[in-house]
């Protein structure tokens, strides 16, 4: 079990040195999310009275298509010199592989959201931040749902001629419940009075999920890339 | 890590992409000390079959056997034996040589990761830019790191799909020695390559592939692309349909 996590660490370190050195994925996973909820905001923003409402919709739909992007971005990167190849010939557990390949998008994701989060409660004037470890921990629950699928499907398509049309079209269908469930929590949060039980409830079921989504990635990653 | 293997058997193995056949019924036997030449056409099915060899690719049919076992009843043992220089590199263009080479020898749990390294880089000719950018490479630069991080963990069976592709005379030559070394060490290298007059002195026996279909290069007086090419000639005319 050791070997496991230290297969998925070195792998997770590869990845933020690139990342650290080109800022590539996370600068544009960056610029497409705040381009977002700009976008939104300037349409749902009028005379200074923002929809609060709203703000869960849009933050949810900045991470998911941020976070679509950055997968496609980050397996496009292993695709460029065949390097998935090598790793999968390595003797390692694959699913270890897979564990790091998920480690490094959650960690560019968290980093994408950190700075969308306070955007869109300044945009929206949204009490995002009143509750901040509800809030982190819905962020997380959800974000972990997402990129498990998301980290499978990209992999999976890494050698697909069309994965940036197929990704989106196998991977929002499947993660629709975790953003529903995302979505659904935040707007407990954004109440006059705050939701707290509600928003735990959707915490718990985002958890439930992620443990699914995660557990049957792991036991499919080996046979669904051995072609 | 307690798998070895000195035989590599190839029982009727076939392969199909949809409807299209890209091996069909290939039988081999190679030995742990062997340098055994895949030659062919373009298209003839030769990456496909180091694909099945790497366990990257199952074959449709047949079964590849490592020393009597097949690679789903030896596992992920069996990948630390196997070592791989394809056509695309696999290197990741924004490490340093070296971190290459550390990262590499870590997914591979290898000991004395540093004296490794610096091994590894002093056989690739690139002692002196272990800390430059791979981005910052030539093509024969790459393909030098390439085979040494091939062999950073001393495997057993070696494929090389073009080795020779990029390198200078001189590099070529280097490959060589290198190859013989191996052969030496008890390495089975089993080489794709149109490179004939290069690897010419370096096979034990070749073999060719065909529209995915196998046979033995005739032992025949002459250099080997007369023997390749006097194959190919009498494999096009029996498969003419008979007047």
């Amino acid at each position: 079990m050791r070997q496991f996590f230290h297969v998925a660490w070195i792998i997770v370190k590869k990845d933020l040195t690139i990342e650290v050195r080109s800022r590539e994925i996370l600068y544009t996973t960056l610029f497409f999310a705040v381009s977002c909820v700009l976008v939104f905001a300037v349409a749902f923003v009028r005379e200074g009275r923002a929809l609060t409402e709203a703000a869960a919709g849009i933050l949810w739909i900045a991470v998911a298509f941020a976070g679509t992007l950055a997968l496609g971005r980050t397996f496009e990167r292993e695709r460029h010199t065949e390097t998935l190849r090598a790793l999968m010939m390595a003797p390692a557990d694959r699913p270890a592989i897979y564990l790091g390949k998920l480690l490094g998008m959650l960690a560019l994701l968290a980093a994408t959201e950190l700075i969308v989060v306070p955007l869109v409660a300044l945009l929206f004037q949204a009490p995002l931040l009143a509750r901040p470890v509800l809030m982190g921990l819905l962020m997380a629950a959800g974000t972990i749902g997402f990129c498990a699928v998301g980290t499978l499907f990209a992999a999976m398509l890494v050698r697909a001629r069309s994965r940036d049309v197929l990704l989106p079209i196998l991977l929002y269908p499947i993660t629709i419940p975790v953003i529903i469930g995302g979505v659904r929590g935040t707007l407990a949060l954004l109440q006059d009075v705050p939701d707290v039980a509600m928003t735990r409830f959707w915490i718990t079921l985002l958890v439930f999920f992620d443990v699914v989504f995660v557990t049957l990635s792991l036991w499919t990653f080996e046979p669904l890339m051995t072609e | 890590m307690s798998f070895d293997f000195d035989q590599l058997d190839l029982v009727d193995i076939s392969r199909f992409f949809g409807r299209r056949r890209a091996l069909s019924h290939v039988s081999l036997t190679c030995r742990a000390g062997e340098i055994v030449g895949l030659l062919g056409p373009n298209g003839a099915g030769k990456s496909t079959l180091l694909s099945i060899l790497s366990t990257l690719l199952a074959p449709s049919a047949g079964e590849v056997r490592y020393g009597g076992r097949t690679a789903r009843e030896i596992g992920a043992e069996l990948r630390s034996r196997l070592g791989l220089l394809a056509h695309d590199l696999h290197l990741y263009p924004e490490l340093t040589a070296e971190e290459n080479l550390t990262f590499f020898s870590e997914l591979y749990r290898l000991n004395n990761v540093r004296a490794r390294t610096a091994a590894a880089l002093s056989h690739a000719g690139l002692a002196d830019r272990a800390q430059d950018f791979v981005s910052g490479f030539s093509r024969g630069m790459r393909q030098r790191l390439a085979l040494e991080r091939a062999l950073l963990h001393e495997p057993r069976l070696l494929l090389l799909d073009e080795p020779f592709t990029g390198l200078d005379d001189a590099s070529g030559r280097a490959l060589i020695v290198r190859l013989k070394e191996l052969k030496r060490g008890g390495c089975l290298v089993l080489l794709a390559t149109h490179d004939l007059d290069l690897a010419e002195g370096v096979l034990d026996r070749a073999v060719v592939l065909r529209d995915g279909r196998l046979v033995a290069l005739q032992d025949r007086v002459g250099t080997l692309r007369d023997r390749y090419r006097a194959q190919l000639h009498h494999q096009a005319q029996s498969l003419q349909p008979k007047a």
